[in-house]
């Protein structure tokens, strides 16, 4: 393995920089010799996948950054039963462009296909339907994974089942996934039906998001964080269904990679790779607004076929999107509220922001369900996240005001996310998650890495030594 | 009192560190610059061989911003073979690296008729000797990193021979020259080398010189280096008029300075 060097890698949203030793190995057998590295010269190790969290979870400075994505091989995939075993370095990008042509899709997708799985996994990440399919662990058959202690596990619902449940979201810090077994959802067509209209405000858009989801299999709000008074909270709902057998005239070709691939050129002109120049010149309060207005105001009732690829992977469509966010990058805060609290929660926040004159440049809404899994984001209701730019001169304002949102949702009973909102508090964490727990992940960490060798800077911010 | 936590905090979007390693922090312009980076938000590594005066010197930063901002590690810089494994371990308690200031230096005073390569050689040693080993791991990180900047605090004494002062001018000298070396080196890979060079200020060095002009505390010091740090500055004289005298004594022929008795 080449020679452990000082160098510095980022986040997706391009708001924060570390210096790490990266390390990236080819062969399951070399993450061994990385603990053994670790052990030596008394460093941490953090898990890396394609890099994707908004915040710091790939992250340790100062210590080494273990980057699966090499280890991205299929190991197993049978067409018939849709059961596909994987290396936690495969993209879902891979992964769908590997199973579509055999009539197959990933049950559950994030907004970027760039993530890998042991990513997803450590995450556990949701997509569009979590109303429907829940998180990613909720179908995942078995897993493999090593230990820091050296011991190798394999893991599923019924097999060393408290590994099974904390090691899906427990964020990379109790071992390493070597395999990966998951089931996926047989399609018919490589077309989702899609149907898209606007609502006039929160309250609307929230009760969409609950009366339409259970007769749907994906939906998704766009919240134009903008609009003020009665339209507080407007956008606009959108909801897909799989194309049920026959129903494609032609699923071979629907379901073909080309047919799916996500188009280079903006209205057939503009290369889409500097596409993001152009919309930074836009991303300022008085551009967003604009380009938000508009969007509402010209969004009509509409029904129509899409790719799966283009529906899902909304954040792939302008490759480096979030370049346009500028120099400093952006932080996404997310959070999941009840349904019965969520209107009046939110309606304060998106009225904070607006005062503080620093409104959201991307809102999006779904629908939830609770989980299982150890450290988790889900509850009976729906998750918000909000895009916001950072600038030069606006980091303190936009600490006071994610402090204040913080405190909004804790009282309304609400949680967060781990892959998005980058300045948690250990207290806060501790808030939402409850003592036992953080107990019971702590007593599993000791089982698992009693020298405590994974970490990364999320695990120290949000499970460092405030959280008792 | 304050509860001080022992961890130093991680960077986020909001909150990112700015991280120093400040080598001869003990005392002096070190101590008053230690002070005057953590006011100003950096965490930084302290290093000197003075133990006493650097817990407390840390335990004073850390104290006044209730959170830990300083951490210290006792260190020789005439202990060269050290330096590689030390960096990595601070590194490592930082959690990065952006800047690393060189500032550790001693004049020892010998008299016009006095000629004695000891202590000639113990301000090599620390002056010049200890930059380059710390300056060599460094620079090897920062060109790696294409990120980063070095301070090096040497002085207006390194601009001529003197008679009262051969091994401190060319300690001085010999330090500026490795910096300018240094800057045409990394500047294209995005670092930043800033020498400084000081006039007098009032610190152990000067307290037993006489005839002493323009004295500046070493807060002053500290002021002049971090302003010139965040403009990215290549060199500066603090005071600033000194850069006016230094032109004049630079340009100053030989036949006139081989009168002069300072």
């Amino acid at each position: 393995m080449k020679k452990l060097e000082l160098t510095q890698l980022g986040n997706f949203s391009n708001s924060l920089n570390a210096t790490v030793y990266h390390a990236e190995p080819r062969f399951t057998e070399e993450i061994t010799e990385i603990f053994e590295n670790a052990r030596k010269y008394d460093l941490k190790i953090a898990l890396r996948g394609a890099g994707r969290s908004y915040n710091d979870a790939a992250l340790k400075g100062g210590g080494i950054v273990l980057d699966l994505s090499l280890l991205n091989c299929v190991q197993a995939w049978d067409a018939e039963t849709g059961i596909l075993r994987a290396q936690p370095g495969l993209t879902l990008e891979s992964l769908w462009q590997f199973i579509l042509p055999e009539g197959w899709w990933p049950p559950v997708v994030s907004g970027t296909m760039k993530t890998t799985l042991g990513g997803c996994l450590g995450m556990n990440i949701h997509g569009k339907n979590n109303f429907k399919m829940g998180t990613i662990g909720e179908n995942i058959l078995e897993f493999d994974a090593l230990l820091p202690n050296g011991k190798e596990v394999t893991c599923s619902p019924t097999k060393n089942k408290d590994l099974f449940y904390s090691m899906i979201s427990g964020m990379g810090i109790l071992g390493v996934f070597t395999s990966i077994t998951m089931q996926m959802k047989r399609v018919y067509s490589g077309l989702v039906n899609v149907k898209e209209w606007n609502v006039p405000n929160l309250e609307t858009q929230l009760s969409a998001l609950l009366r339409c989801a259970p007769e749907n299999d994906y939906i998704v709000g766009w919240l134009d964080g903008t609009a003020r008074g009665t339209s507080l909270g407007r956008g606009q709902i959108h909801t897909a269904n799989y194309l049920k057998k026959d129903e494609d005239p032609d699923p071979d070709e629907t379901m073909r990679v080309a047919f799916q691939t996500l188009p280079d050129k903006f209205f057939g002109v503009v290369s889409k790779s500097k596409l993001h120049y152009l919309m930074s010149l836009g991303l300022n309060n008085l551009g967003v607004w604009g380009v938000n207005t508009a969007k509402y105001i010209v969004g009509r009732d509409k029904d129509y076929l899409q790719p799966h690829a283009a529906f899902h992977f909304l954040l792939d469509y302008v490759p480096d999107w979030e370049k346009s966010y500028g120099k400093y990058g952006l932080i996404q805060y997310q959070s999941f509220l009840p349904r019965e609290t969520a209107l009046d929660a939110w309606t304060e926040m998106l009225k904070i922001s607006q005062q503080r004159k620093l409104p959201t440049y991307l809102g999006v809404t779904k629908r939830h369900r609770p989980d299982d899994f150890l450290i988790s984001h889900a509850v009976d209701g729906f998750s918000l996240a909000l895009d916001f730019k950072i600038t030069k001169n606006n980091r303190a304002k936009l600490s006071e005001m994610v402090e204040v949102f913080d405190k909004i949702v804790l009282n309304a009973g609400g949680r967060f996310y781990f892959a998005k909102n980058s300045e948690t508090s250990a207290e806060t964490a501790r808030a939402f998650l409850g003592s036992e727990v953080i107990n019971k992940f702590r007593k599993l960490k000791k089982r698992c890495d009693p020298e405590n060798l994974l970490s990364s800077d999320l695990y120290e911010r949000v499970f460092g030594e405030g959280l008792g | 009192m304050t509860e001080i936590r022992q961890k130093l905090a991680t960077s986020t979007p909001l909150t990112p560190q700015k991280r120093a390693i400040l080598v001869g922090a003990s005392s002096g312009i070190g101590a008053a610059l230690a002070r005057r980076l953590a006011d100003e938000g950096y965490q930084i590594a302290l290093l000197a061989r003075r133990a006493e005066m650097l817990e407390t010197l840390t335990n004073e930063i850390n104290l006044k911003h209730g959170e830990t901002r300083a951490i210290y590690y006792i260190h020789d810089v005439t202990d060269y073979e050290a330096v590689p494994k030390l960096l990595k371990k601070i590194i490592v308690e930082l959690g990065g690296i952006d800047t690393f200031i060189y500032n550790a230096g001693v004049g020892i005073n010998i008299g016009l008729k006095s000629y004695n390569f000891e202590k000639d050689y113990k301000m090599i040693e620390i002056n010049l000797l200890g930059a380059l080993a710390w300056l060599n791991p460094i620079g090897e990180i920062f060109q790696t990193l294409k990120n980063g900047q070095i301070v090096g605090v040497s002085s207006v004494a390194g601009e001529r021979g003197r008679v009262g002062s051969p091994a401190y001018n060319t300690s001085k000298a010999a330090l500026t020259t490795y910096l300018e070396a240094y800057r045409n080196r990394l500047t294209r890979y995005g670092v930043n080398v800033l020498t400084v060079k000081p006039g007098f200020v009032q610190t152990d060095l000067i307290k037993n010189a006489k005839k002493l002009f323009w004295v500046i505390s070493p807060e002053k010091a500290a002021k002049d280096i971090y302003e010139a740090m965040q403009k990215r500055k290549q060199e500066i004289y603090t005071p600033a008029r000194w850069r006016l005298v230094m032109f004049i004594v630079r340009n100053t022929p030989s036949f006139v300075f081989r009168k002069l008795s300072f």
